[in-house]
């Protein structure tokens, strides 16, 4: 199956299940459709509003590309893109001067404290012994109850005790947006930027080999000499970095804040992309202006038909469901074995 | 001081149900991940059950279906399919969150039917114990059974042994005649039916009633109490209870310091960390094989064949 059958094939049946899902939520099915291309796609301001979810999603996209790779299952990745979020917020609040220094500190800060997540957890698995996946969780849940805390603790607005969010930034921490549009030119090129550099890394390069390497037997990429603990931190390194400039995003990007939810599952979401586009960061980074089309047209839904937008994330995760026991059924009947990187060596 | 030690033990009594459940299933060998999704979508459809037939034992009876419906998935599709359990059990994880919350509209702070009080008669008379153990309902009491019963089916019985073998040496069992797919699709099954009674136990008991997200977050620490528990089940209902107690504390903390009443619901995972970090040291294996009688409560390893296919040649 090549790039366009990656990518095309889900789409269908991805529309054949939308429409699905319609007809049993007693919804028309033809006017629901096109309610959610008008509703994302509709017009200037909708598409701006569709790219403003792409960027999180492409760069989380960009970032799991690189640590599935390497064979690694960075659930932590929601917790990266909150602590970049974090970072960028301190960056954003405490550097002066003019705009461009600001906004530079806050992606560098935003870029190092997700790398920062990431290798603390690449850490926990090398040393530690504990499993990326359970560390990951564990660094979600601390990245989120850090950003609580900041958010009604030290960087609590004046008089105000309130998880809404910080105080807003002064203007000059705000990534430049388009004239009546909310998205930011800056975060859409660095967003292509981290998709086309993630793509080139792991395809030509000696480190992408050495992570597919690392991703496809450890053992014996130890024993071909390749330095696998180093492998194996700098893949969660760059991860994070990618994870934690969608964070930046958020915050300069979008929001002009903290808030608590600053990856709003995202980084979630981003990990149903890669799976679902086999690993492979163009076609999953494609597959991410779809999804986000469908998250920003669902609101549509909402207020115009009264369907719940969790049908958005139903639609999604059951799409991604259908594909993988799609593969496994169609891997059986070939009578193969084994789909997708190898499972778990040590759940500890 | 009793009101605050029996508030601790019924506030436990999902978790108990959900990572012992999860503990059979990786005891088989088979990664259950979805359970913080399956939790969710077990307690809106067994709120909604029961609030509808006005039946708490048919609440509970749909919310166990449901965990055992998506813990099949799991099953077929990592042990016929050979996909990879990881992937499956976390997309699971977001699609039964997500269809918890489309369906459960209609269920949002509606009044329902909640598991009535039964203090056993008797037993709660017996001071101290009786009061902190034996004052609640048929749900906590169900969950000391649980965890007590696993613990001696894995142990004390022929069929536990073989339940050990299939997740611990899958080749060794099959030499022995053991079917070794057929168990563990078994036991992910039964822990799955488990994990659903967790999500019943919260909304027709402990969390009564539903609203989006009601039992967010539960899934993930209960996936954290199995390991921290070792994969033993009363060791893990151990952890279950020092959880309670985190929230109960949490609970009488946040009028004096909310700040901190926000943090302790994460520090189950810290707190997970620093053990696996502390049990892999080598000194610290050291002491636990030096001392036997120290080994069940410190060994913390997890089954040889977890997350691993098993393919009869």
């Amino acid at each position: 199956m090549g790039t366009v059958g990656r990518t095309v094939g889900p789409v269908v049946v991805a529309l054949a299940m939308l429409v699905g899902l319609l007809v049993l939520a007693d919804a028309p099915p033809l006017e629901a459709m096109r309610l959610l291309v008008s509703g994302s796609l509709g017009s200037g301001t909708k598409i701006a509003d569709t790219l403003v979810v792409w960027v999180p999603l492409a760069m989380a996209a960009a970032s799991l590309a690189v640590t599935f790779t390497a064979g690694l299952w960075n659930i932590g990745v929601e917790g990266q893109i909150i602590a970049g979020g974090i970072g960028a917020a301190w960056a954003s609040r405490t550097v002066g001067g003019p705009a461009v220094v600001v906004l530079v500190a806050a992606v560098l800060a935003g870029v190092l404290a997700g790398a920062a997540w990431g290798v603390l957890t690449g850490v926990l698995k090398t040393r530690g012994g504990v499993n990326e996946i359970f560390a990951g969780v564990g660094l979600n849940f601390a990245a989120t109850g850090l950003a609580i805390y900041l958010i009604i603790g030290p960087w609590a607005r004046p008089g105000v005790a309130s998880t809404s969010g910080t105080e807003l930034f002064r203007e000059a921490a705000w990534l430049p947006t388009l004239a009546g549009y909310r998205i930011a030119p800056i975060a859409l090129v660095l967003a292509v930027v981290a998709v086309v550099g993630v793509w080139g890394l792991l395809r030509g390069t000696r480190f992408g080999l050495r992570l597919r390497a690392v991703g496809a037997n450890p053992v014996a990429a130890a024993r071909l000499g390749v330095a696998v603990e180093r492998t194996t931190l700098s893949a969660f390194a760059i991860g994070g970095g990618l994870a934690g400039l969608a964070g930046a995003m958020q915050v300069n990007g979008l929001h002009h804040k903290l808030v608590p939810a600053i990856s709003g599952g995202y980084g979630f979401l981003g990990i149903l992309l890669v799976l679902l586009a086999a690993y492979k960061v163009l076609p999953a980074a494609t597959l991410a202006v779809f999804f986000a089309a469908v998250g920003v047209g669902a609101s549509q839904l909402e207020l115009r038909l009264d369907l719940d937008s969790a049908l958005a994330g139903v639609f999604t995760s059951l799409l991604v469901l259908l594909v993988l026991l799609g593969r496994g059924l169609a891997e059986s009947f070939r009578g193969r074995r084994a789909v997708g990187p190898s499972p778990l060596e040590d759940v500890t | 001081m009793e009101a605050t030690f029996a508030a601790i033990v019924a506030a436990a009594a999902p978790l108990v149900f959900a990572s012992v459940g999860e503990t059979l299933s990786e005891r088989a060998g088979v990664v259950n991940l979805s359970l913080d999704g399956t939790i969710l979508l077990a307690a809106m459809t067994g709120f909604a059950a029961a609030s509808t037939s006005g039946s708490v034992t048919l609440g509970f009876l749909a919310a166990a279906a449901v965990g055992a419906v998506i813990a099949g998935i799991v099953g077929v599709s990592s042990i016929r399919l050979g996909l990879n359990q990881i992937a499956v059990g976390f997309v699971l994880t977001l699609l039964a969150a997500e269809l918890s919350s489309f369906l459960g509209g209609p269920f949002v702070r509606v009044p329902g039917e909640a598991v009535p009080a039964w203090p056993l008669p008797g037993l709660s008379q017996v001071p101290w114990v009786g009061p902190i153990l034996f004052d609640h309902n048929a749900s906590v009491y169900a969950s000391y059974v649980v965890a007590v019963g696993a613990w001696w089916w894995l142990y004390r019985t022929r069929p536990g042994l073989e339940l050990q073998a299939v997740g611990e040496r899958p080749e060794a069992a099959h030499a022995r005649g053991i079917a070794v797919n057929r168990l563990r699709m078994g036991y992910t099954l039964v822990g799955g039916a488990l994990v659903g009674i967790a999500g019943a136990a919260f909304s027709l008991d402990v969390k009564f009633g539903w609203s989006e997200g009601h039992t967010t977050n539960f899934g993930w620490i209960a996936l954290a109490i199995v390991i921290f528990g070792g994969w033993d089940p009363v060791r893990a209902a151990l952890g279950c209870w020092l959880f309670g107690a985190l929230q109960v504390l949490a609970l009488e903390l946040q009028p004096v310091l909310p700040g901190v009443a926000q943090i302790l619901p994460i520090i189950p995972f810290p707190l997970m960390i620093l053990t696996l970090v502390v049990v892999n040291r080598p000194w610290f294996r050291a002491v636990s094989d030096r001392r036997p009688g120290l080994r069940w409560l410190l060994r913390n390893d997890p089954p040889a064949g977890l997350g691993q296919r098993f393919v009869p040649s």
